[in-house]
């Protein structure tokens, strides 16, 4: 009997379960999937529960349901992985030996990274929603928030979900107008980038959005600490941003699993060929979704492309074929621009998002890069298809793994 | 667009980087230095050539990626590159500005 063994039972990691499941023989394959949490989230959620958009009960459910029959799963810390014994330790259970190893062991953020960011403050005034707790803690502060100074806050590049923190003042801004305080908010995005779009189409399509609904940019901010004394963050060029409430995104970083093992780069990601998904140092050990280095978003949609490509490069592998370098970086991702519409953008490694129809070209029914209720429509309804066809390995219909071109007005890209 | 420094015709974004990384050269890169009147020093080239390791590398760059670094602390890097000094040392590099999804 053979061993494929993964780490993380995330978005990644149970959607590698369900497909290897089907594929490996299970004569000659055991498949093992460890992880220490019992829940499952969905976390493109956590952007909705600040707002009582959606309730603690539709961003979580027992993940064990998800990990289909025939898959060992195993709730307990990961210790160890000794890659040069193809072995992984366990707290409780002690060693497992591998023939392959994959690691889906996801992004998590650090706020301690920031010196005053993980204060007294914390979840007083100061609020992540990258997580469960600090997403229903800030639902909690804002019901009752009279408002202020809102400051949305980006601490470094790379993070989950590039654009959620966008999505974030978007929504703040008709959260406030429908509570009829909107003129008591003052909204404020502080970013490191020199610009909430960063991209010149995406910028020229999409600025409108941020004067239309008063929010103002905090530019080239490279945060050096919060001053939660005197509720002000301080940036390394000596610039103030004042806040009465932040919403800060922390410095993202790889498990610390991969810090122990010594298999992580600075932020503890996996260095990873971003075409094969082959670890670069082992053979046998490939990574997926937000635990890799790999330029390309830290986002679900990514990580579910990148689960039909490496599915089949696992089977490669095994039968001693050349792996494919096919991951080109896809992601396709919803944007919420509030007041109950959404943009949606496609995009990979060298293509920048641009105008167009999605997913058939000149049809639609999705318009990219364009602000459209339909959209929004899209990202409500991909709750469903995240807890009933993603996770599962279900193959979307008509979206491919790779990125198309068709039915996008590609013709001024040259990025 | 293409635009002639140094005796040289390259061709850059509307933003003034180098889009063909192939073409950039140290006088290149000490004319959009001058531009952006930033004088070049041998501790900037440190820091250029620092850069022009990540990237050949595919290393995404940061601040904190700086700050391990071992070539510069960070209150120097903002001295040698004031106002956003990835965002300038990387169009002086001739490598594309950090960038987000959109």
């Amino acid at each position: 009997m053979k061993n494929l063994v993964i780490l993380g039972a995330g978005t990644s990691g149970t959607m590698m379960a369900n497909h290897l499941i089907k594929k490996l023989p299970k004569s000659e394959w055991k498949i093992t999937i460890i992880d220490q949490y019992k829940t499952h989230y969905y976390q493109p959620g956590f952007l909705f529960l600040p707002f009582d958009i959606y309730t603690t009960k539709q961003v979580k459910k027992n993940g064990k349901k998800f990990i289909p029959k025939g898959v060992r799963y195993i709730q307990e810390k990961i210790e160890l992985i000794v890659p040069e014994k193809n072995k992984v330790i366990l707290e409780e259970v002690g060693e497992l030996t591998y023939d392959i190893l994959i690691v889906a062991t996801g992004t998590k953020i650090a706020p301690e990274e920031i010196d005053g960011m993980k204060s007294p403050k914390w979840y007083k005034n100061i609020f992540d929603f990258y997580t469960y707790e600090g997403a229903k803690a800030l639902r909690d502060k804002l019901r009752d928030w009279e408002g202020g100074k809102l400051v949305v806050h980006i601490s470094e590049m790379p993070i989950k979900c590039p654009v959620a923190p966008l999505e974030f003042a978007f929504l703040a801004d008709s959260y406030f107008k429908n509570k009829g305080i909107r003129e008591k908010v003052d909204i404020t995005f502080v970013t490191p980038l020199d610009g909430a779009f960063t991209k010149p189409k995406a910028t020229k399509a999409l600025h409108y959005l941020l004067e239309e609904k008063n929010i103002k940019e905090v530019t080239d901010f490279n945060i050096e600490r919060v001053d939660f004394e005197n509720n002000k963050i301080i940036d390394y060029a000596d610039t103030e941003v004042e806040y009465d409430l932040l919403v800060t995104v922390p410095t993202n970083m790889g498990d610390a699993l991969l810090e122990r093992s010594g298999m992580g780069d600075d932020l503890n990601f996996v260095p990873t060929n971003k075409a094969t998904l082959q670890t670069k140092d082992y053979e046998n050990i490939f990574a997926i979704g937000d635990a890799t280095d790999l330029p390309a978003s830290k986002a679900g949609s990514v990580a579910h492309f990148e689960a039909e490509i490496l599915t089949d490069n696992i089977m490669r592998h095994i039968n001693g074929e050349p792996l494919k370098e096919e991951f080109d970086g896809h992601a396709n991702c919803f944007i919420e621009t509030g007041g109950g519409k959404a943009l949606l953008i496609d995009f990979n490694y060298t293509h920048e998002p641009v105008e167009g129809t999605f997913p058939f070209p000149g049809v639609g029914p999705l318009q990219l890069l364009k602000e459209s209720r339909t959209n929004h429509m899209g990202k409500m309804a991909f709750r469903w298809i995240y807890w009933n066809m993603l996770i599962k390995g279900i193959h979307i219909p008509f979206v491919s793994a790779t990125m198309s071109t068709k039915g996008k007005q590609l013709e001024e890209v040259n990025t | 667009m293409n635009k002639t420094i140094a005796q040289a015709t390259i061709s850059v974004n509307e933003e003034g980087y180098l889009t063909d990384f192939s073409q950039w050269t140290k006088e290149i890169g000490e004319e959009i230095a001058k531009e952006e009147n930033i004088d070049m020093s041998d501790r900037h080239w440190e820091v250029i050539d620092y850069i022009h390791n990540q990237y050949k590398n595919e290393v995404a760059l940061s601040i904190r990626g700086i700050k391990k670094s071992g070539v510069i602390n960070i209150k120097e890097f903002y001295g040698l590159f004031p106002g956003g000094p990835l965002k300038k040392c990387t169009k002086i590099a001739g490598i594309p500005k950090p960038k987000s999804c959109i």
